[in-house]
């Protein structure tokens, strides 16, 4: 069965329809990039999936927890489903540590001495066990993405959505943030990422979906739609993209 | 026909000024309850309770206060309901303080970046542990300035109070005036006696934003 289920999704900004008709099933411990020009609808798909989007037509449902759009429904939803930012999205006032504490203990009920234990767990694992007391600007984009990452991953979701992790970064940070992000991959953790890392998508990645016009165009593994693209459009966006 | 000394009109004065002060405390405390829950409506998902927040603050944003501590004051003992003037004073710059508050409050609110909402959002949380979490605390230093600014508008604006008879520094100033027929000594004292208590107000917002900017830096 599949980890996540998208089927006949559409979704309409006014007259402006951005997805038209979206249907991807996910397994489990799939890593598929979404890749596609800006304005294809692949960032808001991502968003749809964790319901910071509402949809208007079809259905998503994530191991069992189905999109709709009341909070308890939501909650049941995001609890399995983590989102990672361009802009990181820290929470400025709170340390690094406590950044990844907060929602566990908020959201989860998880006590003060458990979250912490966690929290430390998870910044050793994305390699910033010493940042624990550090706040947001002490920390470099790459860093404080990467306390994202742990954060995320402090609630132990199924999955976890990248929406752009890297593009807000400066390009020598860009790996580090990578890096963190394939070790997840070995290690089975689900992901969904929109991206503009064609090399890491092609070494990475279990699927590729190349998203245009609010439609998934071409979908495939990467060495045959890098390697072989069936449709212009995907030809053009790859001849753009790569030098 | 008696002699009024300086410090007969000071004394006086000053007896009176512990009502401004506490008349202004109240309208505060209370202002600021009934603000916070009027920032929570007009912030929050449901659309009737967004709408009742905001008429209420149109409402008294868009009428005097005077008319307000009127109708308060009139209007509730034209329905039978004796309202002595401290309370009249109080239910009408209560109801004043929190519409304006509370919509100082949502611009602070509402300038805390989107991804915070987003993020919390997307980590589980409901909208009350958004605001009690994330963005109330960060809110709340912005909040500041404006706040304090704010309070020193509630000092003056207890001055009006004196037109329903509740006895409070101007009103005493009017009460002396009266008796000892001495306008510009007795205004005098009363203008000194309101920057006395307005200025260390602005004072004390300066301080707090550097207390609380050191507080997040050194951390």
């Amino acid at each position: 069965m599949s980890l996540i289920e998208i089927t006949e999704v559409k979704k309409r900004f006014g007259d402006n329809e951005v997805l038209k008709g979206i249907n991807i099933d996910v397994a489990a411990a799939e890593v598929i990039a979404f890749i596609g020009k800006s304005g294809s609808g692949k960032s808001t798909l991502l968003r749809c999936i964790n319901g910071l989007e509402t949809i208007d037509e079809g259905s998503i449902t994530v191991a069992g927890a189905q999109l709709l759009p009341d909070e308890i429904h939501l909650k049941a939803l995001r609890l399995k489903v983590g989102m990672i930012f361009q802009q990181f999205n820290l929470f400025p006032h709170l340390t690094a540590g406590r950044n990844v504490m907060l929602s566990q203990m908020v959201v989860k009920k998880v006590t003060e001495k458990d979250a912490e234990a966690m929290a430390r767990n998870m910044l050793d694992r994305v390699g910033l066990g010493h940042k624990f007391d550090a706040y947001q600007e002490e920390l470099s984009g790459g860093q404080q993405q990467r306390v994202a990452i742990a954060r995320a991953l402090a609630m132990q979701p199924m999955a976890l959505l990248c929406d752009e992790i890297t593009s807000a970064l400066d390009p020598e940070l860009v790996n580090e943030v990578l890096a963190v992000v394939k070790e997840l991959a070995k290690e089975g953790m689900t992901l969904l990422m929109v991206t503009h890392e064609m090399r890491f998508a092609r070494e990475v990645c279990s699927r590729v979906v190349f998203m245009h016009q609010g439609r998934v165009h071409e979908i495939g593994p990467p060495e045959e739609v890098f390697a072989n693209p069936k449709t212009p459009e995907l030809n053009q966006f790859l001849g753009v993209t790569e030098h | 026909m008696t002699e009024f000394s300086t410090w007969d009109i000071l004394c006086n004065l000053l007896l009176a000024t512990r009502w401004t002060i506490l008349l202004s405390l109240a309208t505060f405390l209370f202002g600021g309850i009934v603000g916070l829950i009027l920032l929570f409506m007009r912030t929050g998902k449901r659309r009737a309770l967004r709408r009742f927040a905001w008429d209420y603050v149109e409402l008294f944003q868009g009428t005097p206060l005077l008319m307000q501590l009127f109708i308060v004051f009139f209007g509730l003992s034209l329905v039978g309901l004796n309202v002595p003037p401290w309370l009249a004073a109080g239910l009408a710059l209560t109801l004043w303080t929190s519409a304006f508050l509370s919509e100082i409050w949502r611009g602070c609110v509402e300038a805390i970046a989107k991804g915070q909402w987003e993020a919390s959002s997307s980590l589980g949380m409901g909208y009350f542990q958004q605001m009690r979490w994330v963005v109330l605390p960060q809110a709340f230093k912005i909040a500041i300035p404006p706040t304090v600014g704010f309070s020193v508008q509630i000092v003056k604006g207890t001055a009006v109070t004196s037109i329903i008879g509740f006895v409070e520094l101007s009103k005493a100033g009017t009460i002396v005036t009266n008796a000892t027929f001495q306008p510009f000594v007795v205004y005098g004292f009363v203008a000194l006696i309101y920057f006395a208590l307005c200025f260390p107000l602005s004072m004390s917002s300066q301080f707090l934003e550097r207390k609380l900017n050191v507080a997040h830096r050194n951390h």
